[in-house]
């Protein structure tokens, strides 16, 4: 299989390169999927441009993003070659974010397919579990973020969301091989590009404390009773170091210190950049409160925008409190339940973000699928996935036809596109509700298969 | 002062006989800096076969000083407001139409100081710290709209109006400049303007302000500009200009001019009104017959009074003088018949007119560079805006064939926030070519818009070669989505991107005239020899935006909910069950009879031992249930309490 992989891989490196260098411009960039208010790459030109004439880049509500990408891409946009579309740098750019994101997504499921061996195999129950894919976890994560359609349009599309995804994916390497300051860099970058991975804290916390992905501790304990109770001898020292999972608190922090290290060198860099147009503070106000006030109401494929541009001014204030408290309200919960599982762990913040975000594109959505081949596993008896594969093929096929009726040709309302939403945001709830619960039963299928 | 109320003794009533005599020698006393008031009115013939008429009206207070509160003609509202808002220059112009700048115009005064954007423009200058402009600039807004009937009150928020630098007139931070493009014009905002004059409409030159005629016309423009210095006191110029198509004797409505005669008018067919006489308060009183330079060329005016009949046209009366005026290059330009009003009366009332005998076709002097605005793209998600200028080769004229010369644009735009302007997509094409940035722009200061706070101000200067044919600049936006309560009535009618300044700073549109003696004293002169740049207005653009479903607020809320509540409660579920005891449970009903089963089979008559393990599950659970009772009615309690006390 390792051998099909790389062909894979390369054609999906070509295919992007097609279509950034030979197709022309799409009019991906103004597509609502693709880019919203945050990563659109046309306001981070804008930008730059107020930054060259020395105005503040965030004056003129254009601009969203970090000062850091204004710098490191800002000079990129303003080079116009003649022939391609205008941002054809920049995509360039995001072709190869998204080859080293798949890579270190590739990297990772090996680790958690190690991890997954190591602990099968202390249970005994190597042969009991057997793999339904043949193919590694991680080449299959690799490949469906390599080849997801929606992660290909956000490439091609001219916005920064592969940016904010490599980052993620950045810190959830890192923590998982318990690289401390590349998980602390993921994270200081991910949260200054789009505040909302900050609750991925828990899950990075985890794994570098506890270590790994494993079948529930309770697992181990009852095996190792079995165990005792069959014979005590050699097996017995291996299960109960198993069992014995203490939480290492050394690179947490040493993760800690990295994390302090990062955040201070961001925002130096932000302010030094930043230093005779406006500020640290117009810039936090300008990136985070534009998040959380959900300001710009442009539709985009969630439901937020037409929520906030329907509901009473006197309520606004409420419902944002309500519908930012909402991803917080679940983090806990999820974090008791699954937290001998913590890449899982991540992958269900990823997606809740994805879903209740107040800027949602392709992008975010792209970063969770590709996320969820890491446990193909043990999803292998996920119900629904029909009904999900053919639900998301219908919303990305219905949300740009109702956009075009509303927007372009006035036929349509914006009922028809905010359905598409509704519809979506449905989709995505089912699929992130599944995927727990069968992981949930996963586990349990582990403990009977022990105890039996 | 002294409000008149039944005198209770002489002893009272004298010490306001001195007041009065005293007040009486002290405005005699000031009688050189006393207030004046002139009326006056130009009357010019257009090429298009229409006609202009230009009334201008000059109060005027010497400084605040000299005379206490009291005013005898000069308007006491607009003293008040300019002394209240420390106002050192305003303008406000009500404006229906358009100017057309190639058939009437672009480089005389008359287009560059009374050509305005069609709605309401307000722009004022303030003498005061700039901290302190925007909360009177809101004051000053509310005031004019409540004495002028004109909701002037939407400039008050921040989102309609800016602060230009040098794009629309020098200056140091103070001016703030609005318009409203969408106000209509009518009589309901005439009446509260001739309400500041002495004479109001019932005498003088006012009285031709026959309301059916005058709003007849194609373009009615009605002015109030005030200048206010420690020095000068207040000047308070009125102007009202309309362009009228006059009843022609034929009842043709022929709107080219090949070849046939123009028509024949006067005062009475354009206002249905004569002039008797002047207002008796003013001090000067004077109608002008403006010959234009096309006009004068052709008919070759010797200089004389008596060119009033020449072979091309005759004027109805003979002017008492004739003004030859030039422009800025010492050029003759135009003629101006003087008629002075107060020789006229109600027995003898002046019927001005002009009757042409030979049919006459000339054109007015355009502005270098006609300047117009449209919009680029379609659907309601972006668009572009595009500002062409086309050349009228003006300069040929002027400078001769220098092609290695250039000329100096400043464009001075507004634009709403829910037109989200990409400054750097500025394009500039020069006929037909794209031009860099840099090769054309010498100067641009921008103040983006900022979401529901600030309008996006755009001032440029260009400078584009003499030889330039076309020139086009555009600029890419994005359409915004507004919430449900910040569109209009008519939300499917769109929203309007006021009219964009362009000015020719190296033009002047003055007039001189050398022959004048100061001593004339007219004011309508004074203002053509002001030096004024050349300026037009361009379009206003309609740009109609996406509405949502302004009958959806309930559904919507309630759909978004249910999603979200759908998304909590079934994610929770899922971490909640524990399947293993689900099972158990289950397994434990399937041993056990349940309550209902026991009920059907005591009603089937059957026997059942009740078992004891079954009764003590329900005591337990109803303990339970009564716990759980108790426990919400007490928590509701707690909050009902704690709710009140708060």
């Amino acid at each position: 299989m390792a051998i099909r992989y790389w062909p894979m891989a390369g054609a999906a490196v070509g295919f992007r390169l097609v279509l950034v260098l030979f197709g022309g411009d799409l009019h991906l960039a103004s597509r609502p999927e693709v880019s919203t208010p945050l990563t659109s790459l046309r306001r981070l030109a804008e930008g730059y441009w107020l930054k060259q004439a020395s105005v503040s880049p965030y004056s003129g509500s254009m601009y969203h993003g970090s000062p850091l990408l204004l710098s490191v891409l800002g000079p990129l946009t303003s080079s116009r070659p003649d022939g391609h579309h205008a941002h054809i740098y920049c995509s360039l750019i995001f072709v190869a974010v998204d080859f080293l994101a798949a890579m270190l997504i590739r990297a990772t499921g090996h680790e958690l397919e190690m991890a997954r061996n190591r602990s099968l195999k202390s249970l005994d129950l190597t042969k009991a579990v057997k793999d339904t894919v043949n193919v590694s976890a991680g080449d299959v994560a690799s490949l469906i973020y390599l080849w997801n359609p929606w992660a290909i349009v956000t490439c091609v599309g001219s916005c920064t969301s592969p940016i904010e995804n490599l980052m993620v994916v950045i810190m959830i390497y890192g923590s998982c091989s318990r690289l401390a300051p590349l998980a602390a860099f993921g994270y200081v970058m991910a949260t200054h590009l789009s505040l909302y991975p900050a609750i991925l804290i828990v899950p990075v916390i985890l794994l570098l404390g506890y270590g790994l992905d494993a079948p529930p501790p309770k697992v181990f304990v009852i095996k190792g009773s079995i165990a005792r109770k069959s014979d005590v001898s050699d097996n017995d020292k291996t299960s109960r170091q198993r069992v014995v999972q203490q939480f290492s608190w050394k690179p947490v922090l040493h993760f800690i210190f990295w994390l302090f290290i990062w955040s201070c060198h961001v925002l130096l860099l932000s302010s030094v950049i930043l230093k005779k147009v406006g500020g640290l503070h117009e810039m936090f106000e300008k990136t985070y409160g534009f998040i959380l006030t959900v300001k710009d109401l442009s539709p985009n494929i969630g439901v937020l925008w037409y929520f906030f541009a329907e509901v009473f001014d006197f309520f606004r204030n409420f419902f944002l409190m309500v519908f930012n408290m909402n991803i917080i309200f679940m983090v806990l919960p999820l974090a008791i339940r699954l937290k001998h599982r913590p890449c899982f762990l991540a992958f269900v913040y990823t997606a809740i973000v994805a879903i209740l975000k107040s800027y949602p594109s392709a992008g975010d959505s792209a970063l969770y699928l590709g996320l969820l081949g890491l446990f193909v596993n043990e999803l292998a008896e996920m119900q629904f996935t029909f009904f999900l594969f053919f639900g998301y093929i219908g919303v990305s096929l219905l949300s740009p036809v109702m956009h075009n009726l509303w927007i372009w040709r006035g036929t349509g309302n914006a009922n028809f596109y905010f359905a598409t939403g509704l519809a979506y945001t449905c989709l995505q709830t089912v699929l992130l509700v599944e995927s727990v619960s069968s992981m949930i039963k996963h586990d349990r299928k582990l403990r009977l298969l022990v105890t039996s | 002062m002294a409000p008149p109320r039944p005198p209770t003794g002489p002893i009272l009533f004298l010490p306001l006989v001195f007041l009065f005599l005293f007040t009486t020698a002290a405005a005699s006393a000031a009688a050189p800096e006393d207030e004046k008031f002139t009326e006056e009115l130009l009357l010019r013939p257009l090429p298009d076969r229409k006609a202009l008429a230009h009334f201008h009206f000059r109060s005027s207070a010497p400084p605040a000083a000299s005379v206490g509160r009291h005013h005898h003609l000069f308007p006491k509202a607009i003293s008040q407001l300019v002394k209240k808002y420390h106002i050192s220059e305003l303008e406000l112009s009500f404006t229906q139409g358009r100017w057309n700048y190639e058939q009437w115009g672009g480089f005389d005064p008359m287009s560059t100081n009374n050509a305005k954007p069609p709605g309401v423009e307000l722009w004022a200058v303030f003498d005061l710290p700039l901290s302190e402009i925007d909360a009177t600039w809101k004051n000053l807004t509310h005031t004019l709209s409540g004495l002028f009937c004109a909701s002037i009150n939407f400039l008050e928020s921040s989102t309609a109006f800016s602060a230009p630098r040098w794009g629309f007139k020098l200056n140091e931070g103070n001016l703030r400049y609005g318009a409203l493009p969408r106000e209509a014009v009518c009589t309901e905002n005439l009446t509260p303007w001739l309400k500041l004059l002495p004479c109001r409409d019932k005498a003088g030159i006012a009285s031709l302000l026959y309301r059916p005629s005058i709003y007849k016309g194609y373009y009615h423009s009605q002015k109030l500009k005030l200048r206010s210095s420690q020095s000068l006191g207040i000047i308070l110029d009125q102007t009202l200009t309309v362009v009228l198509q006059p009843n022609n004797v034929h009842g043709e409505q022929l709107h080219s001019n090949h070849g046939q005669l123009q028509p024949n008018w006067s005062m009475r067919h354009l206002f249905n009104r004569k002039l008797s006489g002047k207002c008796l308060v003013s001090k000067s009183s004077r109608v002008f017959i403006e010959v234009d330079k096309g006009i004068a060329d052709e008919v070759n005016i010797s200089g004389s009074v008596h060119s009033w009949s020449n072979e091309f046209f005759v004027l109805s009366n003979s002017p008492d003088k004739l003004i030859k005026g030039q422009n800025h290059l010492e050029m003759q330009s135009s003629f101006l018949y003087v008629y002075d009003a107060s020789n006229y009366s109600e027995e003898q009332p002046l019927d001005l007119g002009i009757t042409w005998k030979l049919p006459l076709i000339w054109t007015c002097t355009p502005s270098p560079f006609h300047a117009s605005r449209f919009l680029m793209g379609s659907g309601n998600e972006r668009g572009s805006i595009a500002l062409s200028f086309m050349s009228t080769n003006l300069h040929k004229k002027i400078s001769g064939s220098a092609n290695d010369c250039s000329i100096k644009a400043v464009i001075f735009q507004v634009v709403p926030w829910y037109v989200k302007v990409y400054y750097h997509s500025l394009e500039i094409f020069i006929d037909g070519s794209r031009k860099t940035v840099s090769e054309v722009v010498d100067k641009i200061h921008v103040i983006p818009s900022e979401d529901k706070l600030l309008p996006g101000t755009l001032e440029m200067l260009l400078r584009f070669p003499c030889s330039m044919q076309s020139g086009t600049l555009t600029l890419d936006f994005d359409k915004g989505f507004l919430h449900i309560d910040e569109y209009p009535p008519d939300a499917n009618q769109g929203f309007d991107i006021p009219s964009a300044l362009v000015s020719f700073p190296e033009f002047s549109s003055a007039r001189s005239y050398p022959e004048i003696d100061p001593v004339l004293g007219s004011p309508l002169l004074e203002n053509f020899q002001e030096d004024s740049v050349v300026k037009s207005y361009t379009e206003v653009l309609l740009v109609p935006l996406t509405t949502p479903d302004f009958s959806m607020p309930y559904n919507v809320i309630t759909f978004t909910c249910t999603v979200l509540a759908l998304y909590f409660g079934s994610l929770l579920n899922a971490l909640r069950r524990r399947i293993g005891e689900e099972e158990r449970e289950l397994k434990k009903r399937a041993t056990r009879h349940g309550l209902i089963s026991r009920l059907l089979a005591k009603l089937r008559g059957q026997k059942v031992d009740p078992s004891e393990s079954g009764s003590s599950f329900e005591s337990t659970g109803s303990k339970k249930l009564l716990f759980k009772v108790v426990f919400v009615a007490v928590a509701a309690v707690l909050f009902h309490y704690f709710s009140n006390n708060s």
